[in-house]
């Protein structure tokens, strides 16, 4: 546990103890919205303690994917899935398994920015500890922790009591990876968190990236290949064949191996942007 | 390259005038024409307004002036002589809280219901019902009332007399008699009401940003949560607007009061007893075959109602407001 930590006065089970040891497994998962299926039996390792890149053109599923990961996938009413999602060897969807535990435990940063509108900026932070109905003694230096690691805290300082809309996008997307913070996930899905952002943001959230993955199991989807050179320990392209067929992986595996010498061609293609 | 570093040198401050430029409006003449239009139709509106409220004043006028103070304290409607219009009001807004007693937990519970948990088909079925009780007349209801519901509630509301009789709402002078009591009218127009609050409630819940939803489930929050802390605070002015309006119309419903209530008119606690009665009913039922200064009395009784519905409307703005101010302070 960090010093910090201890001044939270944070459940030990939620962070430290087991820190490092959530392994993130997908075996076989398909996905359909309605007839449509969108994705082709992804099997894939998201090892503890590093981060995993999604890489891929637009609409092959990369976000369908990530909300697979923390059981989103199942709220639009059409959408259905095989195969299997592990946590720890634990299967997400098992007859047994709790929703809420398990999204409690698997965080996610939103494509667009979702803060909530009718919060403040702090509430906004805190929203999560209040939704799953965790105690924290010291609120202030739990919003100060996230909002500095989301790269947010000197331009929010002063207005902490404002509403969460009243942010820019970019501040709003930092926000929104501050809550994911707060609750203090094993696993923390980023969906393209750095899109909107300039370079200097970018590069405090990548910091914070780098660091929380000694902890924190991290997956992260981004269209920038430097980015995934720069963060990720492990990478996954994505593709898909035809307008209307299901995308699936290409090849994964280290970053630095899928960088200078891919198995596939294809992935020498697109991570040298010779793609389409 | 020197020039370019002169052009965007920063000026010294104060060297230019910075004050900021007026937006012209540059509208097109079309734009003007629906303007026009526009403003119109809101003219029209605002003067239906006015014309009604002098019609009111004048008609009232001869009431105001000769019972004056009396004619709004007074607790006993004995017209012409003494009428007091307290008594009525009360009875008035007695059967509205009856009614938004029940029509507002089961109207946000039903709006939640379509918005967040029914399953896309019964979710149509049931917005349509909604709609469709909205359109029924309420002398149907009025009837059914009188004939239905007055029967059913009879043992239910006999037991609550009988064992909680001391609790002055619940107490009654006459046992056995409850068939046209304010409670009951509260009940029918309850059901008169349900449709309106639920119809704008569902409409303004469903506003609520889909994403910021999604959200508060990905943080582990269980649905009741995201309806707590997200669709609720959202949609809290929309629902306060929609129980005002349904109070506005419990105020001022009259075919199913007029043909519950009897013909007593005392303020009364007693909402289950006989003695209740309320302006709408007194209008309904004695204008037509009043004096000039009977109709009088009647009509300033009827701007008394207005103005009440005015007061609990802009009192509700004010609460919704200040709850804005200090959640955001
Ligand atoms: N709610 C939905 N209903 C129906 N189809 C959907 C829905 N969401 C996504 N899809 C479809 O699923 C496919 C994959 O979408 P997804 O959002 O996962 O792509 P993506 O890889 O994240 O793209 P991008 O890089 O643009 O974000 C697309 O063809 C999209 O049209
Ligand atoms: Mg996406």
């Amino acid at each position: 546990m960090t010093a910090l930590d201890q001044m939270v006065g944070f459940p030990q089970q939620q962070y430290g103890a087991n820190a490092g040891q959530a392994r993130l497994v997908a075996r076989n998962v398909s996905a359909w919205f309605g007839t449509k299926k969108v994705l082709e039996r992804i099997s894939l390792n998201m090892e503890p303690g590093q981060v995993s890149a999604l890489i891929g053109p637009s609409g092959c599923g990369k976000s369908t994917f990530l909300r697979i990961l923390n059981r989103l996938h199942e709220l639009v009413p059409v959408a259905a899935l095989s195969g299997s999602v592990e946590l720890d060897g634990e299967n997400i969807y098992g007859p047994t398994a709790s929703v809420t535990r398990t999204r409690l435990k698997i965080g996610m940063v939103f494509q667009k920015p979702n803060p909530f509108p009718s919060m403040s900026i702090a509430q906004n932070v805190l929203a999560g500890l209040r939704l799953s109905g965790t105690k924290v003694h010291n609120r202030d230096a739990l919003v100060q922790e996230c909002l500095e690691r989301a790269g947010l805290w000197k331009e929010t300082r002063n207005r902490l009591n404002e509403s969460g809309y009243s942010l820019s996008g970019g501040q709003q997307q930092r926000l929104c990876i501050a809550r994911a913070l707060a609750v203090r996930p094993r696993v923390l899905l980023l969906d393209e968190p750095c899109s909107a952002l300039d370079p200097i943001s970018t590069g405090v959230i990548e910091e914070t990236i780098r660091e929380l993955c000694r902890d924190v199991t991290i997956v992260i989807v981004t269209h920038n290949m430097q980015q995934a050179q720069r963060i990720s320990d492990t990478c996954a392209l994505f593709l898909i064949d035809d307008e209307g067929k299901p995308g699936y992986i290409v090849e994964s595996g280290p970053t630095d191996q899928m960088f200078s010498r891919p198995n596939d061609p294809r992935t020498a293609d697109y991570v040298n942007g010779r793609f389409g | 390259m020197t020039t370019t570093a002169t052009l965007t040198a920063p000026l010294p401050p104060g060297s230019v005038d910075d004050t900021p430029i007026t937006f012209s409006s540059g509208h097109s003449s079309a734009d003007r024409a629906f303007f026009g239009l526009l403003a119109c139709s809101a003219g029209i509106v605002l003067m239906l307004l006015v014309a009604l409220v002098v019609f009111l004043f004048a008609h009232g006028w001869w009431a105001l002036v000769h019972f004056n103070v009396r004619f709004f304290t007074g607790t006993v409607w004995s017209a012409p002589l003494e009428p007091g219009v307290l008594g009525l009001l009360v009875g008035s807004v007695e059967i509205g809280l009856v009614a938004l007693f029940f029509a507002f937990p089961i109207s946000i519970f039903t709006a939640l219901m379509i918005v967040e948990f029914a399953p896309p088909p019964l979710r149509r079925t049931l917005t349509a019902l909604i709609d469709l009780l909205a359109t029924v007349p309420s002398i149907v209801y009025g009837f059914w009332g009188l004939e239905a519901l007055t029967v059913w509630v009879q043992s239910p509301v006999s037991w609550l007399a009988k064992y909680f009789g001391f609790i002055p709402i619940f107490r009654t002078l006459e046992p056995g008699r409850f068939d046209d009591s304010i409670f009951i009218c509260g009940l029918i127009v309850a059901i008169m009401i349900i449709p309106v609050i639920t119809s704008i409630s569902r409409e303004v819940m469903s506003q609520a940003p889909r994403e910021a939803c999604e959200g508060a489930l990905a943080l582990g929050g269980t649905r009741w949560g995201m309806i707590t802390d997200v669709i609720l605070p959202f949609s809290r002015s929309g629902i306060v607007g929609a129980t005002l309006l349904g109070f506005s119309r419990a105020l001022g419903e009259t075919i199913a009061v007029l043909l519950i209530l009897s013909a007593n008119n005392q303020v009364t606690a007693a909402i289950l007893g006989p003695d209740g009665g309320s302006v709408t009913k007194q209008i309904a039922a004695f204008f037509p075959t009043s004096s000039p200064n009977g109709q009088s009395e009647l009509t300033l009784a009827a701007l008394t109602l207005f103005a009440t519905t005015l007061i609990f409307s802009l009192g509700g703005r004010l609460v919704v407001q200040g709850g804005l101010r200090r959640r955001r302070s």
